[in-house]
């Protein structure tokens, strides 16, 4: 309950410094030492909230669809990308974890390339991936657009799981670790009862990141490789209608901004249930 | 008279043979359907009008007849159409000249098998009021351009009047909308006739609270200045022309698609329609306008559609690689070697177009009025 209201007061704050700095700020935007420091607040740059919701409600081109169910139909096809994307680079990202915990030698070898790979840019990347799978194929199945897009979503997303989890699953502590051995346990013992339900702290804050990194992912990864029925797409379309029909602009980007938030609410809810259950390891163990 | 109402025979004739094209198409479909080749086009970017004659081509069945299943495939932002055709993503790809060569020179062995569309379609707009009539008036002004290889023509152009592009303008990198040009922050911008100049006329005018008018701008044409290139050409893989196959393959692939943009000039609107059930998010008019744009870049076409004109191509290749632009970069470092073009393939397409009737130059096509609607919708 306390949380909806927060994020209802969130909702309401930012309308409020939206149509506020809209009312006050300076239409031509603010230039100090002609550089621009404050954002133009006319119509054209900033229309207004209302506007953005009334232009929700109307068809996107003469006699077609309302927008708001376009922009619904696009968040949808981009949701079932970043799930993909999701799931498949925390899969990955608990494997690293797992295997970096597990083995010194291969951290030390591994975890730079880890680190490495988030600092390659998203724009050289998408090409590349667009490029070498089109000639990939699953038996009969061909590679689809969107596989693409969720190998970036993927790409992005088991970073922050692989480095988190590591640092979970090396936070016990020298004596929980020695207790165990001391039972006899064997590493994959200690793994399952005391690693990792010791990680799961760390883990939840890098499945939230893991979650907005795959949204990131899938939208940038849709731009960039033009793939069409996601909220990405939709973005780069309507902005080239920025001319004439800005209103237009900023509902996709509402949607891909819902989008994040479904997302992260989503990844939230997977707490509630394992989160009970690492009160009781912590009493047990430290 | 005599020699006009022949022209309107001919392309009276040229449209029934059309017609007769498509309604034979099933049956070429179930006699082809073991022989048809798979062909993959990738295009510069998403569908629109400026593709028309390839969506056309695919939608009439003008491929089918000429045995080819072809594929057309949506560009990106960050989609290079001359590196997916050199690395063997494509079959065939729909690139600018100048960007091509440039790929070219850096090992992308690539050919201009079909130079489509005969005229470059870049602009630069101005407000009227601003009294920018030609780019010696740019001096001192702000000067919008998208960067990344579409600056070329603005800096051969500003050089040829005798400016420093470096010096004498404050240039400004400018978003692919026209927001800046409207709210005056940049005084003349860079617009393709086909897209972003129709953005500016589908735009209110604060003042009038209408849509802005044709004459409320002053455009600046390449074309006129002497500083254009050329644009959109079919390219070809260089090394796959040395197989028989190909080669038929490429004549086969270029008749159908003659036929395809000789439709469009010919039936405009049916095209518009066929580019916006593809899934365009740009509207009807929009679209509409752009089709009529793009047909003046493509038609007439005197020697014959999609053959490269040598002025127009040394041109291109000369303001490659002299034309520097704020960095001193140029797009070439030298001419291009090897197969950089060639008419051969386009001529015996335009051979077999011609007899089958097809009118491959266009000579009187007549540019229609677009009247755009509030957002192009």
């Amino acid at each position: 309950m306390k949380r909806i209201v927060g994020a209802l007061g969130g909702l309401i704050v930012f309308a409020l410094l939206w149509e506020g700095y809209k009312a006050v700020g300076n239409p031509e935007g603010t230039a100090v030492l002609g550089v621009k420091v404050l954002p133009r607040a006319d119509d054209l740059s900033m229309p207004h909230l209302w506007t953005v919701a009334q232009r929700l409600g109307k068809p996107e081109l003469t006699g077609g669809r309302p927008v708001w169910q376009v922009v619904f139909d696009a968040c949808l096809f981009t949701l079932g990308v970043t799930a993909v994307g999701f799931v498949v680079g925390t899969a990955i990202g608990f494997v690293l974890a797992t295997l970096m915990s597990r083995f010194r030698v291969v951290e030390r070898g591994l975890l730079p390339y880890v680190v490495l790979s988030q600092t390659v840019p998203l724009v050289a990347l998408a090409p590349l991936v667009a490029g070498w799978s089109g000639a990939l194929s699953f038996g009969p199945y061909p590679w689809q657009d969107w596989m693409t897009v969720a190998v970036i979503a993927a790409y992005l997303a088991f970073f922050p799981v692989a480095v988190g989890l590591l640092r979970g699953l090396q936070s016990p502590t020298a004596a929980g670790v020695e207790l165990m051995r001391s039972y006899a346990a064997g590493w994959w013992r200690t793994y399952g009862k005391l690693r990792l339900p010791a990680a799961l702290p760390f883990l939840f804050p890098a499945l939230r990141l893991a979650g907005a990194a795959a949204v990131v992912g899938a939208v940038v990864g849709e731009i960039s490789t033009g793939t069409r029925g996601g909220i990405g797409r939709l973005v780069i379309e309507y902005s080239r209608e920025a001319t004439s029909d800005p209103a237009k602009v900023y509902t996709a980007m509402l949607g891909a901004a819902v989008l994040g938030l479904v997302v992260a609410g989503v990844v939230s809810l997977l707490e509630l249930p394992l989160m009970r259950h690492r009160r009781r390891v912590e009493v047990n163990v430290v | 008279m005599r020699i006009r109402s022949l022209t309107i025979g001919v392309a009276v004739a040229s449209l029934a043979l059309a017609g007769c094209g498509t309604a034979d198409t099933p049956t070429t479909t179930t006699t082809g359907a073991g022989g048809v080749t798979t062909v993959k086009l990738q295009l510069q970017w998403f569908f629109q009008a400026q593709f028309a004659g390839y969506i056309a081509a695919v939608d009439k069945g003008f491929y089918k007849e000429q045995g080819l299943d072809v594929q057309l495939i949506e560009g990106g932002v960050d989609i290079v159409p001359q590196t997916v055709l050199a690395t063997g993503k494509a079959d065939y790809a729909v690139a600018w000249v100048p960007k091509a060569l440039a790929s070219r020179e850096q090992g992308a062995g690539i050919t201009d098998v079909g130079q489509i569309f005969a005229r470059s379609g870049t602009y630069q707009v101005a407000f009227a009021s601003s009294g920018i009539k030609s780019p010696a008036d740019f001096k001192g002004k702000k000067v919008g351009n998208w960067g990344f290889g579409n600056e070329f023509e603005l800096f051969a152009g500003m050089t040829k009047a005798g400016l420093d592009p470096g010096k004498d303008v404050t240039l400004v990198q400018q978003q692919f909308d026209m927001q800046a040009l409207l709210k005056k922050e940049i005084d003349v911008a860079q617009a393709m006739s086909y897209n972003e100049y129709a953005q500016l006329l589908e735009a209110t005018n604060p003042a009038t609270g209408a849509l802005y008018k044709p004459e409320d701008f002053s455009i600046i044409d390449w074309k006129t200045v002497g500083s254009s290139m050329l644009q959109d050409a079919v390219w070809a893989n260089t090394s796959k022309l040395n197989d028989k196959a190909y080669q038929d393959q490429t004549v086969k692939f270029l008749t159908a698609t003659i036929k395809g943009w000789a439709y469009c000039r010919d039936k405009p609107e049916e095209c518009r329609d066929m580019v916006v059930a593809k899934g365009s998010k740009l509207g009807k008019s929009h679209q509409l306008w752009q089709m009529n744009e793009v047909n003046k870049l493509v038609w007439p076409a005197e020697k014959g559609v999609g053959l490269v004109d040598e002025a127009a191509w040394n041109q291109t290749v000369t303001i490659s690689m002299t034309t520097k632009n704020q960095v001193g970069d140029t797009v070439l470092k030298k001419k291009p070697e090897g197969l950089a073009y060639t008419n051969d393939y386009m001529q015996k397409a335009i051979d077999a177009a011609k007899a089958a009737g097809v009118d491959v130059n266009g000579t009187s096509f007549a540019p229609k009025t677009v009247t755009l609607t509030a957002g192009g919708a």
